[in-house]
């Protein structure tokens, strides 16, 4: 509880503090709140149509950040691992459909999720084998897979015209169904909440879980408790959460864009630190996090559509969540243990 | 001929795409010597960038470079707020910090261009040739014809060796690095030192971006950081923690990033995209053939609790 109204103040304070620099950078503040406020939740279709659609990628990208997070893997990676398992399901996609039919979709999910795994076990192995830290080798392995974008829609990907840097889209069977005639909100979504209702049920009440919990609360204590090989539960960690992040890049290519293109994630891996570190790492708060950044997110679009407010406050409001969480000491003794010494 | 000429060209593209990283990982160089991993350097190189090209606009490039530097260290201050004071995970605050300066620069350019129009661009600092070391063949086409910034950095890079090995200063600073409770014992506080490290780490940072701008491309585009400031983490890695190796791995990532302006000269086949890659994973390679970080400072990344 009083996690909750913490988390609340803090993201109170965020969009004060910007809505205070919105209003020194001379925009009308009132205009620019309305429309925010409209765009975001102003009628089903800001509901359905931009907030939630835009939850979506965050819960799942927020769920693969607070599983490796709560092990003490600190996978800073989910926008590469996003990108990787978008492009595995585009390819999947377009050459299964004619082949598969309407199975092509299972098989377009499940190749997201291993590319994902995929892409943050090259993380792992080079932790385990050569000792190489995993914030910086994810970290880097985003570059690598945006480049690897770049280079499939102008390669093996693009539409067959040739004329722009993107690839065919997919067949209608080969997408997310729509859940609302008319709305864009796709399957994705409820997939999303199941997914955040299984981590939680995972974290609670399953004896991996729980071994995911002891390491990140503490390496040394885990490991001399003797049961737990804290390297392996690590790297299942950071495999897991690159196969849910695998997924989001699936989803979202499934269910919104329908085309693989560069600018596919508009730093959603980023933006997802701050929904699980808002959500204090459990998966039930993210829900509620992701839900307030996919609404952030749609309120600053239509700020900047409708008031010409730049988006990129709300980007400034999300790094400001970051860092007011951390500047709660009670957040703090929460977290200070999962990462002893060494990062 | 032909083949000397192509080869000074190469290095020195490879000298120019390596002054940004130089700047950065000096200043990356100095934060991990004192025990601090600051992947916030982004947000400084970022922001030192934006903050060059509005003053050179305004004052000229002196002073665009200058600010950009100020403006880095901001970005440094707010880093060193958080993780000094607050003690909180370095790492989450740097990507905050990063964020916090792509997001503003991208506002406040927005704003700028929305009031004013987009910025013209700027006049940059030229090549300034120096008699008889210009002139040597190949050596004097890569190193002695850059803009004056980058010979600002070739005097830093001895300046902070001396400075980190020669100086009460300096070596307090590695001890901190390595063992902050006898830096304690010798009667100086961490906390002054990792702030001092982090001040100077966000200013150098912000030079790196301000010589995008006012060295080199003459204007200032959204994200024009483009990631160097993870590179510039990879290049102290990858120089094993001292500024002659940094030096060295500056040149190389340069070098890779020059390979683009090679392949088109020699008509070399390669798609552009997997030679923007090779940097990254080039560093992935070098850091797991070093068996990760033995070189690194003791207490790097570690959390200070009492002081």
């Amino acid at each position: 509880m009083a996690s909750l109204l913490a988390s609340t103040g803090v993201f109170t304070c965020a969009l004060a503090v910007v809505a205070l620099v919105i209003a020194a950078a001379g925009y009308d503040l009132s205009g620019a709140a309305r429309a925010a406020v409209e765009g975001a939740v102003g009628s089903p279709f800001a509901v359905l149509s931009a907030t939630l659609k835009r939850t979506a990628p965050f819960l799942m990208l927020g769920l693969a950040v607070a599983v490796a997070f709560r092990a003490g893997v600190l996978n800073i990676g989910a926008e590469g691992q996003f990108l990787a398992g978008a492009a595995a399901a585009c390819a999947v996609g377009l050459f299964a459909t004619p082949v598969l039919g309407r199975a092509t979709l299972l098989l377009e999910i499940a190749a997201g999720m291993v590319a994902g795994a995929g892409w943050a076990g090259i993380a792992a192995m080079l932790k385990r084998r050569f000792a190489v830290a995993e914030v910086v080798s994810t970290l880097l392995l985003n570059f690598v897979a945006a480049n690897v974008v770049a280079y499939l829609v102008r390669g093996p990907l693009q539409e067959p015209t040739g004329a722009y840097p993107q690839s065919s889209m997919l067949e209608p069977i080969a997408r997310l169904p729509l859940l609302i005639d008319g709305q864009r909100l796709h399957a994705g979504f409820p997939i999303a909440l199941i997914l955040a209702l299984a981590t939680w049920w995972f974290f609670r009440s399953t004896a991996a879980g729980f071994r995911f919990r002891m390491t990140g609360s503490g390496r040394a204590a885990a490991a001399s408790a003797g049961l737990i090989n804290v390297n392996a539960v690590q790297m299942h960690a950071l495999i897991a959460s690159g196969a849910i992040a695998g997924l989001a890049g699936a989803c979202e290519i499934t269910g919104v864009t329908y085309v693989l293109y560069e600018g596919l994630s508009p730093g959603y891996g980023y933006t997802a630190i701050a929904v699980a570190m808002l959500g204090g790492l459990h998966p039930l708060a993210v829900v509620a996090s992701a839900t307030l950044f996919g609404a952030l997110g749609a309120g600053a679009d239509a700020m900047q559509r409708n008031a010409g407010v730049p988006a990129g406050f709300a980007v400034v409001a999300a790094a400001l969540v970051v860092l007011g969480v951390l500047a709660i000491p009670r957040t703090l003794r929460l977290l200070r243990p999962a990462w002893p010494g060494r990062s | 001929m032909a083949e000397m000429e192509v080869v000074g060209n190469f290095l020195e593209a490879a000298v120019r795409s390596a002054t940004p990283l130089g700047f950065a990982a000096l200043g990356a160089l100095i934060a991990e010597r004192a025990g601090v991993v600051n992947i916030g350097i982004e947000g400084s190189l970022v922001c030192g960038a934006f903050a060059s090209f509005v003053v050179a606009g305004l004052l000229g490039p002196e002073a665009g470079f200058v600010a950009g530097g100020l403006a880095g260290m901001s970005m440094g201050l707010v880093f060193a707020v958080f993780v000094v004071a607050l003690r909180a995970q370095q790492i989450i605050v740097g990507a905050a910090v990063s964020m916090l300066g792509l997001g503003l620069t991208a506002s406040l350019h927005r704003i700028a261009v929305s009031s004013t129009g987009p910025g013209a661009p700027i006049s940059t600092f030229l090549p300034l040739q120096v008699p008889v070391l210009s002139e040597i063949p190949v050596f004097g086409q890569a190193f002695i014809s850059q803009p004056v910034t980058t010979y600002l950095l070739y005097a830093l890079f001895p300046l902070v060796g001396w400075g980190l090995y020669r100086t009460v200063g300096g070596i307090a600073l590695r001890a901190v690095g390595e063992q902050p409770s006898a830096a304690v014992s010798a009667g100086h506080s961490p906390a002054r030192i990792q702030c001092a490290a982090l001040l100077a780490c966000g200013f150098l940072s912000g030079l790196g971006g301000a010589t995008l701008v006012v060295a080199q491309t003459g204007i200032y585009s959204d994200g024009m950081s483009a990631g160097r400031g993870y590179i510039a983490m990879a290049i102290v890695a990858l120089g094993r923690w001292t500024p002659r190796g940094v030096a060295a791995g500056a040149l190389i990532f340069g070098g890779v990033s020059a390979l683009q302006f090679l392949t088109q000269a020699v008509n070399w086949r390669v798609p552009y995209t997997i030679v923007l890659a090779t940097p990254y994973l080039l560093t992935l390679v070098a850091m797991a053939a070093l068996r990760g970080a033995r070189a690194a400072p003791a207490a790097l990344g570690r959390t200070l609790n009492r002081l």
